[in-house]
């Protein structure tokens, strides 16, 4: 047994903190830690840093562009990115669909597509929950139908996130009424500039426009854009997912969170000393300190396994539901220093000059808090995880 | 032993809750919780006119109600609609001029709206010692410093300042056009504002003032947990609702047992807010409604953050958006843990009562 990273890990990491700390713009830095939404522009240009390095795409294999890191070093990365506020990657491209071309698409799209995710010329969103398909995603309804060289596409998908900045959509729609509900299924690639498609923006519970609805009636789209076979589309979906759920235990994000955390409760003062000092308060902090440095050894001990026995198999599901209720916990915690400070809209102040009544990297406390609800909720609810691991474990 | 509400406060509830129907229905409330004013004064008036301002105070000052079930029949009626008119400020702006004997007439009709300007910058609890300052100048009072997040503070007519002086904490009166303010709105709706006093001219109303703060400190918590309890009961009816109607693998929400039990388990927790609620309320102005009253809002506190996590997890996506009224009523569950002390100032506060004497 040995808890410790690998000398070849070591270095793996030196590498990426020194690119790191000599490429990462300052500006860019600052806006994550305090928690910022960054603009389409920022996220390109993040990309094209990182693209440029051959690090975009961690995890596809070097033919085809990316680093082939296997996942101990992607986690490495993630971790060493988080440490010093690197922007998240977009993970549409180069997390999902990027992953489900080189497995199930044919050599024209992958000669095609995959340059254009890792230069920047595509940005893809995601087609897949529909109004009445959330948890229950094979029940979906948005049509395919075949028709000469085109397909035609009538429906609607939901919870398509940054959407706004996307050329592209990948879609999950419905080539067959015929048989089991996920035998009908079709994985199609959909440019968003095609006649008859919509997107509107949801505002989010906390104010933000980070999720759109896209309608499509009429919709052709060339058959040479569907990936794999007609119908093979859940096959596909459930790879995609698991593409999705590497890094889901979010450990980087929660260190992150933790260390503005517990820098927080040092500078705010409760009844006169540092909120660190507080019993209650960092018997909390303390407890998820516990859970966060369990959760970073169960993360690590899961990618040994799976890079021994090359599947994830279930551990994603459990590290999806600690590792969010990690740090929904922490965030919380956040919100929950910053007393009645968190209250204000924080654009509001901007706007109107007013300066914060708080340290004001952290006025997006609440903001976050709230957002960061959905983490429990998107990629497979951590109801319908415990469902995936219980099925497992007990069948029926 | 009964725990009827009176007839008098049952008719009063029901009055407020008709109103609100009318006009804080969800479109509305969100028309105008996050746009300046950050409330209705059309819906001010209708609900000073039904009586609440009146209600927050008793018949020796001039209104008719003011103890602690008064307090929580109003708080827990807006609660239900989520109504984000001031009434928090008027409360507690109420019982400091109540106690320091001054005029409270225009007040009590609604006519002049008040804000307690209490809390300062710098992210502590709000309730920590002022450092604004109070000094006496040309036979009048001058104040100088910064007060935060002060709740209605954008629509106040008149606040209520805490500031240090030489001897003492004292409460000041300070007209709102003297003071820089400047209101926002607030994450869960509302307005509050930051407050900017540079040699700002000041009206002494208690020159030793902590008594009257803590009392009227009291009553706003009070009416936070009674408000809480009005936000997760019409939550409670939401979330049902959802449950029943939401179709996922052909059947409703509500088939499944792990989200039938989550749903129990909330009602648990709302039983028991309702219950110390009411202990708060029957023990405000007797000697142990401090402690009371903190066993309250820290029950109440996380009994509000389960409902709010819980009632946004089981609506699922649609929970987390602008448009579904249970997300605004979420918010609302969770901020009020950020108001007069969270669930854990509270604690502490109830813990002092095991230190050995």
């Amino acid at each position: 047994m040995d808890l410790s990273f690998s000398e070849a890990d070591q270095r793996f990491r030196d590498e990426i903190r020194t690119w790191l700390a000599e490429n990462l713009p300052a500006e860019m830095a600052k806006k994550v830690a305090a928690g910022d939404e960054l603009g389409k522009a920022d996220l390109e240009h993040w990309h094209a840093l990182l693209n440029e390095k051959g690090w975009l795409a961690g995890g596809w294999p070097t033919e085809f562009g990316g680093a082939g890191w296997n996942p101990v070093q992607r986690y490495i990365f993630e971790e060493e990115c988080c440490r010093v506020h690197a922007p998240r990657i977009v993970p549409f491209g180069i997390n999902m669909l990027g992953p489900v071309l080189i497995a199930f698409g044919n050599q024209q799209q992958k000669d095609y597509y995959l340059p254009r995710i890792l230069n920047g010329d595509d940005w893809w969103c995601q087609g897949y929950s529909e109004p009445g398909a959330g948890s229950d995603l094979a029940s979906l309804r948005t049509k395919a139908e075949r028709d000469g060289d085109h397909y035609v596409i009538n429906g609607q998908k939901t919870w398509t996130t940054l959407g706004q900045h996307a050329n592209r959509i990948f879609c999950l729609v419905r080539t067959s009424a015929e048989g089991k509900r996920q035998e009908g299924i079709s994985f199609i690639l959909v440019d968003l500039d095609t006649p008859g498609i919509e997107m509107r923006p949801i505002r989010l519970i906390e104010g933000g426009h980070e999720v759109n609805e896209v309608f499509f009636s009429d919709v052709r789209v060339p058959a040479e854009n569907l990936v794999g076979e007609e119908n093979q589309g859940w096959t596909i979906a459930k790879y995609l997912l698991e593409h999705e759920r590497t890094n889901i235990a979010g450990v980087g994000y929660s260190q992150e969170a933790f260390g503005k955390l517990r820098g927080l409760a040092q500078k705010l003062k409760r009844d006169g000393k540092p909120l660190a000092e507080n019993a209650m308060f960092a018997t909390r902090m303390a407890n998820v300190e516990c859970a966060l440095e369990a959760m970073r050894l169960t993360n690590l001990r899961m990618l040994m396994e799976a890079q021994a026995r090359g599947d994830a198999g279930s551990a994603p599901s459990m590290l999806k539901i600690k590792g969010t209720q990690i740090r929904q916990e922490i965030n919380d915690l956040a919100r929950r220093a910053m007393g009645p400070a968190a209250a204000p809209f924080p654009s509001e102040l901007v706007a109107a000059n007013i300066p914060h009544p708080a340290p004001a990297d952290h006025s997006r406390s609440a903001h976050s808090y709230f957002n960061n609800r959905k983490l429990s909720i998107f990629g497979g609810s951590n109801e319908i995880q415990r469902e995936i691991l219980a099925k497992q474990m007990l069948g029926g | 032993m009964d725990f009827q509400p009176s007839e008098t406060r049952r008719m009063l509830a029901d009055s407020i809750t008709r109103t609100l129907a009318k006009q804080c229905d969800y479109e509305r409330r969100r028309a105008v919780a996050y746009e300046e004013p950050f409330h209705d004064p059309a819906l001010w008036d209708a609900l000073a006119e039904l009586g609440v301002t009146g209600a927050l105070l008793g018949e020796d000052k001039g209104g008719f109600g003011g103890e602690g079930f008064d307090i929580a029949t109003v708080f827990e009626a807006m609660g239900g609609a989520l109504c984000p008119e001031p009434m928090l400020g008027q409360l507690m702006g109420l019982s400091v001029l109540a106690d320091a004997g001054a005029d409270c007439e225009a007040a009590l009709a609604g006519e002049e709206r008040l804000a307690l300007a209490m809390g300062e910058p710098g992210g502590g609890s709000g309730l920590e010692p002022p450092e604004t300052r109070a000094r006496q100048a040309d036979g009048g009072w001058r104040l100088d410093g910064r007060k935060s997040v002060v709740w209605g503070g954008g629509s106040a007519h008149r606040l209520i300042v805490s500031a240090a002086h030489e001897s003492g904490m004292g409460l000041f009166s300070v007209r709102a056009e003297d003071a820089a303010v400047a209101p926002y709105a607030m994450i869960d709706g509302g307005g509050a504002a930051e407050v900017s006093l540079d040699d700002c001219p000041a009206e002494c109303l208690i020159a030793d003032g902590q008594a009257a703060l803590d009392r009227a400190v009291a009553r706003g918590q009070l009416a936070l947990c009674a408000e809480a309890v009005g936000v997760m009961d019409h939550v409670q009816g939401l979330l049902a609702e959802y449950l029943r109607t939401r179709k996922q693998f052909g059947v409703p929400l509500s088939k499944f047992q792990v989200l039938r039990h989550r749903l129990i388990d909330l009602c648990v927790e709302l039983e028991q807010a309702r219950s110390i609620t009411l202990k708060a309320a029957d023990a405000l102005d007797r000697a142990e409604g401090t402690r009371a009253v903190s066993m309250a809002k820290a029950l109440v506190g996380q009994a509000a953050r389960q409902w709010s996590e819980e009632a946004i997890q089981l609506h699922g996506g649609i929970g987390m958006t602008w448009e579904a009224p249970v997300s605004h009523y979420a918010k609302r569950l969770v901020m009020i843990d950020h108001q007069l002390g969270d669930s854990l100032w509270h604690l502490e506060r109830v813990a002092e009562a095991y230190k050995a004497a």
